[in-house]
């Protein structure tokens, strides 16, 4: 399979939104990352005919009906395998699956692991507000314990999922994370993951206004980002803080992260083809920096690409008359 | 050999007969039963099997749950059902003897090999006396040889070791029942040939076993016992023919029906499921036909890959058993809405839940026509034969791609295994309905309808300016956008519904299968118990009972002639494997008194328990 890239390099921003009136909540997280996508979408000059975005349902979900491109908003958590069979059916189509941390990591926890594993070339957006926004509220497989909910009015007992960290165990090979608010850094990821080849997930941390407020604060407040966040890029040291003080490596004798000073010897320099390095960034939670950026990408075929590139895999126009007539057949005669 | 000599009585004639094959599972019973079939029909006889395997992968040796079987009712007439009653049993040892038995018609012929009667395998199979040495078997004809020592000397030039040659028992066993029949053994010995050809000395091993079974019905001493017959050729219709089993029908009319539709690709999508499976594994092998198989993760992505390759314009497909459809009813849901093209095919099994993996049922009915959330109508074939599996199968690429709709098919695990004789058709006579995608962005929203058919245009992704969405939540009639207005809703819901029933003016009016147009009684089916009841139904009209045959092969939309029809009857029988589908769906249909003939052993109806409850109403 060659992929051949058409670009249209004409449209805006504007240019990716359909007509349809936006319908989330006003000052929802999910506004920023429309608008990172159509923003990317024309910085790649993606033509609109060709692309596809697919979702399954929740607030996230709806974002098919806000682009003018296709798409399909299909059902509960099953966006992954539907899009996994319009790859099948034309791998040249580029394919978005727009999916939120209950139908991404719950009902349609499942499929997700088997599309990452699978490796099919998807785009795989989740937007993670750790809570249930559609339904009003409940607790999500994301929300940390005590979350008080609807349905768990005395605080969540259950033990969260990290996404990123359950996309490198279920094999992907692009892993990526970014905060809806962080323009410039969600439209580069974007663009990154749309480059690599297979399925390419990114979380982003979205902020649902309406029944997790601020649940992200403390990593995404202007005033504890440099100190909260690690912004990770392949080949560069993995420091942090106001003024880049500080740094990563591995804590001697352990396979385990410390925070020591930027100056320190074996500060780590992050490698986004070490899948390790990416389990131990893509953990890391308070005290700790929140790693932000491309945590792994190490591209190989995709799913697609080797399903037609299989021995005798080629599909054609066979002769049916002969396939009907294989093996033993009699002539009967009048 | 030398003892030809011996003067053997002139063969019998028989118009039909039944065997049943049975053995362990590691008996190879199927292959066995498999080969007889294809030497019948290359005689030239008509004839229907019925394999009946354990749910047992390998169930110990000797037990009575790992007994596998294969019947085959072959003949010079009409061969309908795989027959009700054994003529011959071959046993192969005691467990095969206890379980099947009971099948046996009183003065039928047992075949059994003695040597497999042993202490170990009797009490296996719970005999506490050897049945070969009292006199429980009197009443049957039984033809006891030491097929073990037999098969070992045959094959001992070859040097197998004791275990392979016990293996090829069953093929001495063949070469036997060959005789018997005056059948040919070269299709056999070709097969075998090419199924060890890298392993030559296994291959003429059981060449040799062949040729031994057959040499010793010629030679037996035992001349009074061994009698040989002979099976009229069935008068069918000139042409080429060939064995089809119901899943290879499916298969190859999915393929026909893609060719037919003109569309390039059928992306079919299954998770693992008895009986199932086979259709994928069948179609796995025809990618050069431009078959795309997906085994996913669950029968929820399965159906999920099979309608977004719909979406993409790829002809989705999807099938499973009972339990995975239901797995797939939220998707059926989306296709319904969405009104995108989706085959389902769904064989049929013995429930609820995991129920009888292995044996058939037609309980699925009502699962298919109203196993969905909200109105959701959609079409339901069922094929009648192995044969038919195929136009069926043609049939539901039709109707999806034309009406823009899932069609469930519904076969059954019966179906899927048994196999008839099949005229093989040209395809240069088969149907065509070329597909058109729309391309053409003047005027155009996705929920627009063709006003002769109600279906919605047919869109690839890639198509330049006809970009849309489409899902789930209701959408406005006139521009397919997101609607909740409660009209809207209400007319939305009556167009998906029209659409349904308008199916019922493009397929053939209901015929009868057999008998008059009106009269005292209709016996009415549906699926694969076609034979049973057209043979019960010949049998009482030769007696002259007043009663008609109709068989039902869509089911949602009904044809729109069928009540008319079955008002002109005094009664309506409806027999069915399930505990009443088809006949509350005519009840409620048709406000008429039909009487229910249910089955649910998990085993297809005998033409005698249908031509008795005709007996009993006439
Ligand atoms: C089969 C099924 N079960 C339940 C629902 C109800 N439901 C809709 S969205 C949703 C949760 C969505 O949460 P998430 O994926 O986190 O999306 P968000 O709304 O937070 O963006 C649920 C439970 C449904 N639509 N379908
Ligand atoms: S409920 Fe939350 S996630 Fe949903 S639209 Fe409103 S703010 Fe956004
Ligand atoms: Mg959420």
């Amino acid at each position: 399979m060659t992929v051949t890239t058409i670009t249209d390099a004409q449209l805006a921003p504007k240019d990716y939104a359909s007509d349809q009136e936006v319908r989330w909540c006003p000052g929802c997280g999910d506004y920023a990352i429309l608008k990172a996508v159509q923003k990317a979408c024309a910085d790649m000059g993606l033509v609109r005919e060709r692309t596809v975005f697919v979702s399954g349902i929740g607030c996230a979900a709806r974002f098919p009906y806000y682009m003018s491109t296709y798409g399909f908003h299909t059902v509960h958590g099953r966006a992954p395998a539907i899009a996994t069979g319009i790859k099948l059916a034309n791998p040249d189509l580029d394919v978005w699956v727009m999916t939120g941390d209950g139908d991404g990591l719950s009902i349609g926890g499942n499929h997700m692991l088997h599309v990452l594993r699978r490796n099919v070339d998807l785009k795989i957006i989740l937007f993670n507000n750790e809570i249930y926004g559609l339904t009003k509220g409940q607790y999500s497989p994301t929300s940390r314990r005590g979350t008080r909910s609807p349905s768990t009015p005395l605080g969540s007992i259950e033990n969260p999922v990290s996404a990123c960290a359950f996309a490198l165990g279920a094999g992907a090979r692009f892993v990526a994370r970014s905060i809806d608010t962080l323009q410039a850094h969600l439209i580069a990821t974007l663009k990154r993951a749309h480059a690599h080849r297979g399925a390419s997930f990114i979380e982003i941390l979205q902020n649902c206004v309406v029944f997790n407020d601020a649940v992200f604060d403390h990593i995404t407040g202007k005033e504890v980002a440099p100190e909260a966040q690690v912004l990770v890029e392949h080949g560069k040291p993995l420091v942090f803080g106001k003024n880049k003080e500080k740094a990563l490596r591995l804590k001697p004798g352990t396979i385990a992260l410390e925070v020591v000073a930027a100056t320190a010897p074996d500060v780590l320099v992050h490698d986004e083809t070490n899948r390790p390095l990416a389990q131990l960034l893509a953990a890391l939670e308070p005290p700790f920096p929140t790693a932000m950026g491309v945590l792994y990408c190490s591209p190989t075929e995709s799913y697609e690409h080797d399903f037609y590139a299989q021995k005798g895999a080629a599909l054609g126009k066979g002769d049916l008359d002969a396939l009907l007539n294989s093996e033993r057949t009699w002539e009967v005669v009048p | 050999m030398a003892t030809s000599s011996i003067s053997r009585p002139e063969r019998e004639t028989r118009d039909s007969v039944v065997i049943r094959f049975a053995g362990d599972s590691g008996d190879g019973m199927q292959v066995t039963g498999s080969q007889f079939t294809l030497e019948t029909a290359l005689a030239g006889s008509d004839f229907s099997t019925f394999p009946d395997f354990p749910a047992e992968i390998r169930a110990p040796t000797g037990t009575t749950f790992g007994v596998s079987a294969f019947q085959i009712h072959f003949g010079g007439g009409d061969v309908m059902t795989p027959g009700d009653a054994v003529d011959v049993l071959v046993a192969m040892n005691p467990a095969a003897l206890t379980v099947e038995l009971r099948d046996l018609k009183v003065g039928g012929t047992v075949i059994v090999d003695s040597a497999a009667f042993n202490e170990r395998n009797l009490s296996k199979a719970g005999y506490a006396r050897n049945p070969l040495d009292d006199d429980s078997l009197a009443r049957y004809q039984v033809l006891k040889f030491d097929i073990t020592k037999l098969t070992a000397d045959a094959v001992k030039p070859h040097g197998l070791s004791s275990r392979e040659a016990h293996l090829c028992r069953n093929m001495w066993a063949l070469g036997l029942l060959l005789w018997m029949y005056g059948y040919e053994r070269t299709a056999t010995i070709e097969w075998l040939n090419r199924k060890f050809a890298k392993k030559p000395v296994i291959a003429a091993a059981n060449v040799a076993a062949v040729n031994a079974g057959h040499a010793f019905g010629e030679t037996a001493e035992m001349a009074e016992h061994m009698v040989g017959y002979v099976v009229p050729k069935a008068h069918v219709q000139a042409g080429r023919y060939r064995t089809v089993s119901g899943t290879e029908g499916l298969a190859w009319g999915l393929v026909a029906g893609l060719r037919a539709a003109g569309i390039e690709k059928m992306v079919f999508a299954g998770y693992p499921i008895t009986p199932a499976s086979a259709l994928l594994h069948t179609l796995a092998n025809l990618r050069a036909y431009g078959v795309v198989t997906f085994q996913a993760e669950d029968e929820i992505a399965a159906s999920g890959a099979a309608l977004g390759a719909s979406y993409a314009g790829a002809l989705g497909v999807t099938s499973s058993s009972g339990p995975g459809i239901a797995l797939k009813t939220e998707m059926l849901g989306l296709a319904i809405a969405t009104e995108l093209p989706l085959i389902v095919i769904d064989s049929q099994r013995a429930g609820p839940s995991t129920g009888m993996p292995t044996k058939a049922e037609q309980s699925d009915l009502f699962q298919a026509v109203h196993g969905r959330n909200a109105d959701a109508p959609l079409a339901v074939l069922a094929p009648t034969s192995t044969a038919d599996c195929f136009d069926i199968a043609i049939e539901a690429v039709r109707l999806a791609t034309k009406y823009m709709t899932p069609v469930i098919v519904l076969s059954d695990g019966y179906l899927a295994h048994a196999a008839e004789p099949w005229r093989i058709p040209r395809e240069a006579d088969l149907p065509r309905f070329p597909v058109t995608y729309r391309t053409d962005p003047e005027g155009f929203h996705p929920f627009l309808r063709d006003p002769e058919t109600l279906a919605r245009p047919w869109v690839k992704p890639g198509t330049p300016q006809l970009e849309h969405r489409i899902g789930g939540l209701e959408r406005d009639y006139d521009s397919g956008h997101i609607s909740y207005d409660p009209d809207n809703h209400a007319r939305m819901t009556k167009a998906r519904a029209d659409k349904i029933a308008g199916i019922a003016n493009d397929i053939p009016l209901q015929g009868i299968a057999l008998g008059a147009d009106h009269g005292k009684l209709a016996v009415v089916g549906w699926g694969s118990t076609f034979g049973a009841i057209h043979r019960a139904v010949q049998i009482a009209r030769d007696e002259s009972t007043d009663v008609a045959h109709i068989h039902v092969r869509y089911l949602s939309p009904f044809p729109r002639n069928l009540g008319d029809l079955l008002k002109r009857y005094d009664r309506v029988l409806v027999p069915e494997m399930n505990n009443g589908q088809l006949v509350k769906l005519l009840r409620a249909e048709y406000l008429i008194p039909a009487e229910s003939l249910p089955k649910v052993t998990g085993k297809p109806f005998r033409v005698t328990e249908i031509a008795q409850a005709i007996g009993k109403i006439s």
